[in-house]
């Protein structure tokens, strides 16, 4: 009983950790997420989705410059098609045999091109605030992928009675302090899915949350494939040590 | 021929190595033969534990060193680069990661155990005072390898901890220059972390050498906290502990797999996904887990010097510890009074811990300087104290003899020959 | 650990000696099976990341080169020789016996044009990079590379003609895009 005690608060101490202190912001609500859970995968058509959403909207301001134009084989696209997204966009390369730089179609080689060549510039575009690179913004953010759609559907047009509003900022519920500098990203019909899904707010944002998912955590399905195959045989591997254990000593108990 | 070993081996070429470097005697003498009492129980897997933890960081570190880039303007984009085009990069980063926070879960165990019975105690104490060298080398190895990935959380964490020197009068801020290699926490911070961290692992594995030197020497504590009477007490390590510590193992990679593979960011702080910044600090800036209760008793001090003294003297009273315990007796099975004392002592650490994850106002600041009494009135008065005024419950006469129930000792248990040897 | 352990735990001690000698083989097996699995993604991250496969092929403009001119380009981290042969580079390679080779091959297996000949510039005897493509380097008896290591002469061909290098320099994996261009690899 005393060793179990003990174990259990060894366990408490580890599992203090992840404890912290609640901010000011709101409570985050929890969505159903294709690759939740213990053994969730990434829903492909929603992610391929979520990459047309980044493309057309997020990506005039924020890059993913973590990510090559060849990772998105890993939301399910073709070789050709990934060619054809990466030649659409000119990639900055050189210096050539004259010591300049040119602009080159892109590779599927290439990172995602960003939209400012450095963090000065982007801030300059976008009145001091700085785009964040959202390549990790999932991992990055206390649980990220709700915090992510809520963000983005939270965004409410009049502060609520009695908030001063702030000049050039915007008002969002789940934003900490509720007060952010990017405007709402997300309108209804802004974006054509070529599969004929119609592009609400709230489809929008939860596809371009599973793709940011996928691009923070692009091993995640191999992760988890791996570690039931692990586990499994670790459990296997402890019931014949046990046995074998179990043999060795018999001959000690009386 | 003169001047070789004597060896029992009968293979041949074990035999001619054995008799010019007696290794594998020596192996037997230690990890075969080595009589150890026969009444451990699945606590004293952790040391064993411990050591794997030791050489499964090693190994993942070496091969991450091959692909990370010590510069403040690619050390983040390496490691992701490790995570995203290494083969197998993620696992051997992951495995990293959580084997720090398992190398920890398992040692601080491997501490309350020794805490509890009384493994400290004479004629252990520098078995005990190697112990807490190598706790103290782990957590500069942890410390400095937490800057690596260069996030928000490697940069601040680093600046607050070096900062923690300033507190020494007159030459502390010459000392913070000197350990960052500038005036702020930036490339030369860590370069030189980087080479620490890669070095401090192998001087842990030849304290860790010292320390089971030591412990071969005075032969293993156990849970009566007795010593052996004689070959009866006792079994040859292998295979009695060989296998139970291989059992435990075994059932403790699967909870380290567990971490690894579905919950590798569990123990981890979202905020070190995002590259370090100089100009902003996180909103709510925390150590790695482990390092909490300590922290908590930085932040329980008002006074800066104060603070910083107190954390390390929180560390530097366990080597004191084995002369602060008056009471004879090591186990508390055997100190009712001490037993309820130790359990609230391990609430405080816990407790501590809890504070130090929390924000340093209200509720949490009392309750930080509370646990932050009882830990060093533990050390300072209570164990003292308890030693003289305490009435111990009668020490069973030998270690079969409360294993068996005092029956007539039987023929197995009876040392017995290795046949193999 | 686990494996080393239960390999001698088998000692016979009385009557139950035979199953658990099955069982600890089993249980070494199956944990010597486990360690060799864990061994696999250390070796493997040692292997070209993915992002290292990705820079595979290297595109090349030939236009610039004038007849008798010889580029350096890098492709996978080493350097590729262009050579715009001549007439006479190309008779010379023609015209020679595959008698007087040691590596024989024809000038015509090794160039897809024969005024443009490719090739990988490392020495096949031990990596160097062989000399021959400015004006003013030696470019050893057979007017092709000369490799001032170990002394390996090679020909207008690119083959191997004297010397210690065992054969001739390689050729890369290329196509012609346009009539004056080519991807490597």
């Amino acid at each position: 009983m005393r060793m179990l005690r003990l174990a259990l608060a060894a366990a408490a101490l580890a599992f203090a950790a992840p404890v912290h202190a609640a901010g000011p912001s709101v409570a985050i609500p929890s969505q159903t997420w294709s690759f939740g859970g213990l053994f969730g995968t990434f829903d492909r058509a929603s992610a391929q989705r979520g990459f047309l959403v980044y493309k057309q909207v997020c990506a005039s301001c924020h890059a993913m410059k973590q990510l090559a134009y060849r990772n998105l084989e890993g939301i399910g696209l073709s070789e050709d098609e990934i060619r054809a997204i990466a030649a659409d966009v000119m990639i900055k390369d050189g210096p050539n045999d004259d010591g300049e730089m040119f602009e080159r179609p892109g590779r599927p080689s290439d990172r995602f091109r960003s939209p400012f060549p450095n963090v000065q510039a982007a801030r300059a575009a976008n009145n001091g605030a700085y785009p964040v690179d959202l390549s990790l913004i999932t991992k990055a953010r206390e649980n990220g992928a709700n915090y992510l759609y809520a963000l983005l559907t939270g965004y409410r047009e009049n502060p609520p009675a009695g908030v001063e509003p702030m000049e050039g900022m915007h008002y969002n519920e789940y934003f900490p302090g509720h007060w952010i500098a990017m405007a709402q990203p997300l309108w209804p019909d802004m974006v054509d899915y070529p599969d004929g899904t119609r592009a609400t707010i709230e489809q929008m944002a939860r596809d371009v949350t599973t793709f940011m998912a996928w691009a923070a955590e692009p091993e995640l399905e191999q992760r988890r494939a791996m570690g039931v195959r692990v586990i499994l045989f670790l459990i296997v591997l402890a019931g014949l040590t046990y046995g074998v254990k179990r043999k060795i000593w018999a001959d000690l108990k009386h | 021929m003169v001047g070789l070993h004597k060896s029992d081996f009968k293979n041949p070429v074990v035999r001619w190595i054995d008799q010019r470097l007696p290794i594998p005697s020596m192996l037997t003498k230690e990890y075969a033969e080595f009589p150890t009492p026969k009444n451990f129980n699945y606590f004293w897997n952790f040391g064993a534990l411990a050591m794997v933890c030791l050489v499964v960081m090693i190994v993942t570190g070496i091969f991450l060193a091959m692909h990370y880039t010590p510069h403040v303007d690619y050390a983040f984009d390496s490691v992701e680069r490790i995570m995203r085009d290494v083969n197998y990069g993620w696992l051997l980063r992951y495995i990293h990661m959580n084997g720090a926070s398992m190398f920890f879960i398992v040692v601080y165990i491997h501490i309350f155990r020794g805490l509890y019975y009384g493994s400290y105690k004479a004629p252990r104490e520098l078995l005990w005072i190697l112990g807490v060298v190598i706790l103290l080398l782990m957590m500069a190895t942890a410390f400095m390898g937490y800057v690596l990935p260069w996030g928000q959380m490697s940069f601040w964490g680093a600046t607050v901890i070096t900062n923690l020197f300033s507190a020494i009068p007159i030459v502390g801020p010459d000392i913070v220059t000197w350990l960052w290699g500038g005036f702020s926490v930036d490339n030369p911070t860590l370069n030189r972390f980087f080479s620490l961290h890669y070095l401090l692992p192998f001087v842990i594995v030849g304290v860790v050498f010292l320390h089971v030197v030591a412990l071969h020497i005075t032969g293993s504590n156990n849970p009566l906290g007795i010593e052996p009477k004689g070959p009866q007490d006792t079994i040859p390590f292998h295979p009695y502990y060989t296998i139970k510590d291989s059992f435990g193992l075994v059932i403790f990679l699967i909870v380290f797999a567990f971490f690894v593979f579905f919950a590798p960011n569990f123990m981890g702080h979202p905020d070190n996904y995002i590259p370090a910044n100089p100009l902003v600090t996180p909103a709510h800036i925390v150590p790695e887990w482990y390092f909490l209760p300590f922290y908590a008793i930085l932040r329980a001090v008002p006074d800066k010097l104060g603070g910083v003294v107190l954390m390390f003297a929180s560390i530097f009273v366990l080597f004191v510890l084995p002369w602060l315990d008056t009471s004879p007796v090591r186990s508390m099975k055997f100190r009712p009074l001490a037993r309820p004392f130790f359990w609230v002592f391990v609430a405080a650490c816990l407790l501590l811990g809890y504070c130090g994850a929390m924000p340093a106002e209200g509720i949490w600041v009392v309750l930080s300087r509370v646990g932050t009494a009882y830990y060093f009135l533990y050390f300072l008065v209570i164990l003292p104290v308890l030693g003289k005024l305490e009435r111990p419950l009668p020490l069973p006469a030998s270690i079969s003899q409360r294993v068996l129930g005092g029956g007539p000792v039987p023929a197995a248990a009876a040392s017995k020959p290795m046949e193999k040897a | 650990m686990a494996e080393t352990s239960t390999a001698q735990a088998q000692g016979g001690h009385g009557a139950g000696g035979t199953r658990r000698d099955f069982l600890s083989l089993t249980t070494t097996a199956v944990a010597g099976v486990g360690v060799a699995a864990f061994a696999w993604p250390f070796i493997q991250s040692m292997n070209p990341s993915a992002s290292v496969l990705a820079l595979a092929s290297t595109e090349v403009d030939l236009a610039p080169i004038v007849v008798g001119q010889a580029i350096t380009v890098v492709w996978r981290g080493k350097p590729v020789f262009i050579r715009h042969r001549t007439a006479e580079d190309i008779t010379a390679a023609r015209d020679t016996p595959l008698s007087a080779l040691p590596d024989p091959q024809t000038d015509q297996s090794r160039v897809q044009k024969p005024e443009w000949l490719v090739m990988i510039g490392i020495c096949t005897h031990l990596g160097c990079v062989p000399l021959g493509q400015r004006p003013t380097d030696p470019k050893g008896d057979f007017n092709g590379w000369f490799c001032p290591c170990h002394g390996s002469h090679y020909d207008t061909s690119g083959r191997i003609r004297r010397g210690p290098a065992p054969a001739n320099l390689a050729i890369p994996p290329y196509t012609f895009t346009s009539d004056t261009a080519i991807r490597i690899g």
